[in-house]
This record gives structure tokens, C-alpha cells and sequence, in this order.
């Protein structure tokens, strides 16, 4: 909080930029350097092709996520990986290539609708709490870090057996993962909303808005909110793969969405538990690298950001040239003041973010 | 990390969550720590209360289907499950004011005994999966922040994500994959063999705690029976852990290299890699104590899914179990158990921190 009056003079002071570089992700791609750029390009090529996998799903893949017979006759269970089955056949005796490629879909669809509703409600809940403040503050903040502290996956399980209440068709399954990922998800985004708040409202230009005789949800949403979302890609991101774990999770449990209404890679994963001692990998390999890839390439590139975000773990060649040997005996944390972002980066949730 | 600020001093908090709380000295900070653990059980316990009922009484969710409807009004009748739910709630609460956290209806045993028979076994398993994330994460963090930018430290980045990155179960699957079914030299499931488990069971005054009866039996083919099957389960669910502090570590040791110490040690002519070693790294592992109180949750919901994977008979195995048979009263009772534990283990993780970094509790 003490850099916040240098900031909004850096930041007020700041000519208005082109869009191309407020975009979130271009802005930093142009941004890093080296080793640093590779990892955000790794991620964002892995991001790229699983979004496209996941919604090109029913084009790519050879068979339906359900299929059990083509028209050769029936599949043969557990067979290794052939021409004809490229990763082999489940016990169930699906074809596991296409439960891969369907899975993606699942998850994206996962994210997408949980992340959505968190943001939503948790962006919603802050900007009040943090407005309004008094003893709804209080009482959000504390309900906020209750939940925040609690394992994920079992508040996830306890959401999920209320809403599916033990069905499990396509859209109830999806939609117990989605919102029992928003519910381990509203605290995160609440707390970044609720201190930006805070810490934006107190500024003079919020006050100015209220002095002009602004009304309370045009100065909360057109002047507060406006600046109070510069973090969010960063949580988005790395939430983003925390839901896909969550779920995989969930299905591993028993939670998951049964294999004739949608593919699950944490529900083949349970199923592959038992071929794993028999030998059988390419049942347990296929859907976990799956998952891996995908979770990983979202990790790279909300790791990137949040380095990009954070001047002390940004890499230094840029900084350095732009500002001379100043940098590297400066006293002021992580170089000078002048860096792109500024030194209200300093107040990302870096470290809220990477300790997860 | 999450409970260590009072809500009055919150919006003065930085977002990495430590508290810059005016006055007061520790005696303070910790009453007001210690007060918080309160709302912090109720909350979570009344939202788990509300949650389960929210989808009706466990009764019918257990039984529905299998008994006639009849027989199954008599049952809910009799647990009181028919009675208004506030009614319910605040017996509930009183319940859990005296540690009573309910019978589990499937093999109807109170929830606290469960705790008890199985509570050993998942805190070995998080024993060994914090040694191991200690000895993989903390050496490899301090390298990291010394090769920082450059190729060896993008190597251990990508190996600090790919251990978040991948589900322990899948983790657990491929060590089991490989080392037992494979190599053959690690056993496939559980906590010892048939042999060894008898021993212990006939061992007085036996702890539930593997490693320590094992020692108790003097046997050394049960220590290494024991140890052994300690290997796999400890190692996926340490390495779950040992991605986050490697992490944090190269962090917070990059993060004390801008300090004007450190700026004075190495105008001195202090080497790089003992300004790591020496330097650099004792403040950067004051985070890591408050972060092990967040990782406690990490732990137990990781438990959950290892203990399923390796058949390891803890807590986290057993709640799976009640799941699969739609036993919500034991899920209910075991997620409210683990929400006080949770709550009390940060509190603890809290005084911890404060005691040895003073600079959290003013």
C-alpha cells in the first residue's frame, strides 16, 4: 500500500497506449525476453492447440467419446495401442484416443463455465465489499478466508454430491465441476478485487467522480472496477488450470461424468487404477498426459504473466537497457520506477498467486 | 497465510498477506489469532451443514431406492432428519461443541473413531510427503534463483510446474507403473504387508503410526517392510508439494537479492553461490512456514486422492470410501473434522511464524 501514490501518479501521468499493446497477452509477449518469452510461447502454443482440440473434438476424433462398435463389429477391451486403435481400448472397451480428444472438450467447458461464474460473482462480491465496506466487509472477508483455507477438492466434493446429488449426465456433471470450481474460486478473485478496491477508492479521481455528484454504481463500476481488473488474466490463468485438476479430480473420486454421456480424463484415469497392476499402461499414460499437457501449458503461460507482472523476477536485459547501470544498485526494490507497469506491479498477487 | 490478518487491519494488508497491523504486541497478535479460529470452524462447519441438507436428508440418499417408503419416513423419523432445519442446525452445532461429529451410516461407527483409526495413517503419509518436498524443493529452489535466467533454471521451473502440473493420482499411477509393476522392486499398494501388519497389530500400546511401531516391534525386515511401502505414496504426494516450494523458494531468494544486504556481502566480494547459500536463503524461507499452514490443505485434499491411489488406509482413503457408498453423514462428520483441523493447524502454522519473524506480528 505505501507505493500507491507514486503509482497513480505514474500511472495518470502515462500517455494512453495503443489497444494492440493493452491487450493482456501481447502486451507481455512484447515484453519478455529470452528464456522468458520461450515459456510464454510454449504455453500459449499448448493453450492454443488444446482449445482447438476441444472444439474441434467431433472432427478429430476417429470414434464418439461413447463408441463401442464400428462397423467392423464390436471393439475388443483392453487392447494395446494398433492402427485401428492408435492408443488402444479401454476395459469398458472405448477407443482411448477419442475419449482423449472428447475429454478436452469436457474440460474446456469446465473452465469456461466455472471460471466465468467466479469471476463473475467474486468480482461482484469485492468491488461492494470493498466499496461499502463496514461490517458486510468484515463479515465477506472472514467467510472469504474460511473458505480460502480449506482443501479445494473436498469443498469441491461436498458441491458436487449437492448439485448432482449422484446423476451424472453431460450437462449436470459439467455443470457440478463448473460451479464447485466456483465456489473454491470466488475468494481468490474477491480478495484482488476487494484490495484493489480499497486501494483505488481513496484515490483522488474516485473522489473527484463522487464530488461531481457521480451516483454510488457509476463511480463503483465506471471509475473503480475499470482499474480494478488489471490482475485478473494472471488469476484467470492460473485458476484455469487448477479447474482442470479439480475436475480431474472429482472424477477420479467417482464424481465425474459417466463415460456413455461425455469423456472424462479423471474418470478413465479411476477406471485405468485397476489395469495399472496388470500391466496395462496405455489406459492410465494417454488421459494423464492429457491432463498434464493441458494444465501445463496454462501454468507456462500464468507463470509468465505473473513474472511479466512482478519487476523483481521480470527478466533484467530489458531492464537494464532501458535504464542503465541505475538498475542494478538502486535501492527501490527490483530496479527503478520507470519500468513498463510500474511499481504498482509490485502489488500483484505474485506471490498469492505463485504459491499455489 | 489466509487467517492472520483481523479484519480491521485487512485493508492496510498487502496482498501477499502479511499483516502490517499497527501497535500491539505478540501476546495481541496471538489472542486475535487465537479468536479467529472461532468464526473461521463455524463458518466452514455451517457451510458444509448447509450444502449436505441443501440436497435433503442423507437418509433417502444412502437408502432411497432400497427400502420401501414407509420403512424409510420410520428412519428419517427416527434421526430426526423430519424436524425443521434449524432445529437440526443448532444441534448440529452443539454436537460439534462437543466433538461430536455424528455415526456414519454405513458401518455406523462415530466419526471421531474413524479419526482415530485411520488419522495416523494419513498424518504419516503428509510426514513423509513434507520430508520429501523439503529435501527436493528447498535445494532445488536455492539453485534455480542461482542459475536464475538462465537454461537450468527453466529445467527446474518446467519440473516445478510439471509437479503441480500432474494429478497425483496420474503421478502415483506411473510410479506404480514403473517401479512396481515393471521393475518389480517397490510393492503395488497399501501400508505393509500381510506379514508385518499382523506384528504390529499385536504390538501393546500400538500408535496407528507405522513407522513408529515398526520400531516399537524391533523387527528390522517390518522397518524396512514399512519403509518401503512408505516410498511410492510419499514420494507423489511430496513432489505435489515439493513443485511449490521450489517455486517459492527461487522467488523469495530472487526477491532478497535486490536487498541492500545482500548488495553489501557481495560489494565485499562474496561469492554467488554462498550468497545464496548463506545470504540469501534464511529470509526467504520465512514464507515458507506460513505457506506450509496453506499446503496442510494441499496435503489433505492430496491425501484424498493418493491415499485412493496407493490403497494407503488413511483418512483420505476412507472418506473416499463413504463416498462411493453415498454415505454423506460420514462425509459430512469427516469434511467438518478436517475443516477444524485445518483451522487449527493454520493457527499453529501462524504462531510459528510469528514467533520466529516479528515482522508479522507488528
Amino acid at each position: 500500500m505505501t507505493t500507491s501514490t507514486t503509482s497513480s501518479a505514474a500511472a495518470s501521468a502515462a500517455p494512453k497506449r495503443r489497444l494492440a499493446d493493452r491487450l493482456p497477452i501481447v502486451k507481455q509477449l512484447r515484453q519478455s525476453v529470452g528464456l522468458q518469452r520461450g515459456m510464454l510461447v510454449a504455453g500459449l502454443v499448448i493453450t492454443v492447440g488444446f482449445i482447438l482440440t476441444a472444439i474441434f473434438a467431433p472432427v478429430i476424433a476417429p470414434y464418439g467419446y461413447s463408441q463401442l462398435r464400428d462397423a467392423a463389429g464390436p471393439f475388443e477391451a483392453q487392447q494395446p495401442p494398433s492402427p485401428e486403435h492408435l492408443f488402444g481400448t479401454t476395459v469398458g472397451g472405448y477407443d482411448v484416443l477419442s475419449r482423449v480428444i472428447w475429454g478436452a472438450q469436457t474440460s474446456l467447458l469446465v473452465i469456461v463455465i466455472g471460471v466465468a461464474l467466479s469471476i463473475f460473482a467474486g468480482v461482484a462480491l469485492g468491488l461492494v465489499s470493498g466499496y461499502i465496506g463496514g461490517w458486510l466487509d468484515r463479515t465477506l472477508v472472514v467467510i472469504a478466508d474460511a473458505v480460502y483455507a480449506f482443501p479445494s477438492l473436498l469443498l469441491a466434493i461436498v458441491v458436487a454430491i449437492v448439485i448432482s446429488g449422484g446423476q451424472s449426465n453431460q450437462i449436470a456433471g459439467v455443470m457440478a465441476a463448473a460451479i464447485s470450481i466456483t465456489v473454491i474460486f470466488i475468494p481468490q478473485y474477491f480478495r484482488v478485487i476487494r484490495a484493489e478496491t480499497v486501494r483505488i477508492k481513496s484515490e483522488a479521481f474516485v473522489e473527484s467522480a463522487r464530488v461531481i455528484g457521480a451516483s454510488t454504481p457509476r463511480v463503483m463500476f465506471r471509475h473503480v472496477l475499470r482499474n480494478a481488473t488489471r490482475t485478473l488474466p494472471l488469476i484467470f490463468t492460473l485458476n484455469s488450470s487448477e479447474a482442470v485438476l479439480t475436475l480431474a479430480g472429482l472424477g477420479f473420486l467417482g464424481f465425474g461424468i459417466e463415460p456413455s454421456s461425455a469423456a472424462e480424463w479423471g474418470y478413465d484415469l479411476n477406471k485405468a487404477l485397476s489395469d495399472v497392476t496388470s500391466g496395462i499402461w496405455w489406459t492410465a499414460l494417454f488421459p494423464g498426459l492429457a491432463i498434464v499437457t493441458v494444465v501445463l501449458g496454462i501454468t507456462l503461460v500464468g507463470e509468465s504473466l505473473n513474472d511479466l507482472a512482478d519487476p523483481r523476477l521480470r527478466g533484467r536485459r530489458r531492464v537494464g537497457a532501458s535504464s542503465g547501470a541505475v538498475a542494478q544498485t538502486s535501492v527501490v526494490p527490483g530496479g527503478t520506477i520507470d519500468v513498463p507497469g510500474g511499481v504498482d506491479s509490485l502489488e500483484a498477487p505474485g506471490e498469492g498467486g505463485s504459491d499455489r | 497465510m489466509t487467517v492472520t490478518v483481523p479484519p480491521e487491519a485487512m485493508g492496510a494488508a498487502v496482498p501477499a498477506g502479511r499483516s502490517r497491523k499497527q501497535g500491539g504486541g505478540l501476546g495481541r497478535y496471538l489472542l486475535i489469532r487465537f479468536l479467529l479460529i472461532f468464526p473461521t470452524i463455524f463458518i466452514l462447519v455451517t457451510m458444509v451443514f448447509l450444502l449436505m441438507r441443501a440436497t435433503g436428508d442423507p437418509i433417502t440418499a444412502a437408502l432411497g431406492g432400497r427400502l420401501p417408503a414407509d420403512q424409510l419416513a420410520e428412519r428419517i423419523a427416527a434421526a430426526g432428519y423430519d424436524r425443521p432445519l434449524i432445529i437440526q442446525y443448532f444441534e448440529y452445532l452443539g454436537r460439534i461443541a462437543t466433538l461430536d461429529f455424528g455415526t456414519t451410516i454405513s458401518d455406523n461407527r462415530p466419526v471421531m473413531q474413524v479419526l482415530f483409526t485411520y488419522g495416523g495413517a494419513t498424518l504419516e503419509l503428509a510426514f513423509y510427503a513434507l520430508i520429501v518436498a523439503f529435501i527436493v524443493g528447498v535445494p532445488l529452489g536455492m539453485l534455480a534463483a542461482y542459475l536464475r535466467d538462465r537454461w537450468g533454471d527453466a529445467v527446474l521451473r518446467v519440473f516445478a510446474i510439471l509437479c503441480y502440473a500432474t494429478p497425483v493420482f496420474f503421478a502415483g499411477l506411473l510410479l506404480k507403473l514403473v517401479f512396481a509393476v515393471q521393475l518389480g522392486v517397490l510393492p503395488v499398494a497399501g501400508r505393509a504387508s500381510t506379514g508385518s501388519e499382523l506384528q504390529m497389530q499385536l504390538l501393546e500400546g500400538k500408535t496407528g503410526i507405522y513407522l513408529i511401531d515398526a520400531f516399537a516391534t524391533g523387527d528390522p525386515e517390518v522397518i524396512q517392510d514399512v519403509l518401503l511401502h512408505a516410498i511410492l505414496p510419499g514420494l507423489t504426494l511430496g513432489l505435489l508439494t515439493a513443485g511449490v516450494f521450489l517455486r517459492l523458494v527461487r522467488t523469495n531468494v530472487i526477491g532478497t537479492f535486490g536487498t541492500e544486504y545482500v548488495d553489501a556481502a557481495r560489494s565485499r566480494g562474496v561469492g554467488e553461490l554462498r550468497l545464496v547459500r548463506k545470504h540469501a536463503y534464511k529470509p526467504a524461507l520465512i514464507p515458507i512456514i506460513t505457506v506450509i499452514g496453506l499446503q496442510i490443505a494441499l496435503l489433505l485434499g492430496g491425501a484424498v486422492l493418493t491415499e485412493t491411489t496407493f490403497e494407503w488406509k488413511g483418512l483420505g482413503f476412507q472418506l473416499a470410501q463413504y463416498l462411493q457408498a453415498r454415505d454423506f453423514v460420514a462425509v459430512q462428520g469427516i469434511v467438518a473434522l478436517l475443516a477444524v483441523i485445518v483451522a487449527v493447524t493454520n493457527f499453529i502454522v501462524d504462531v510459528i511464524a510469528a514467533l520466529v519473524d516479528p515482522r508479522v506480528r507488528y
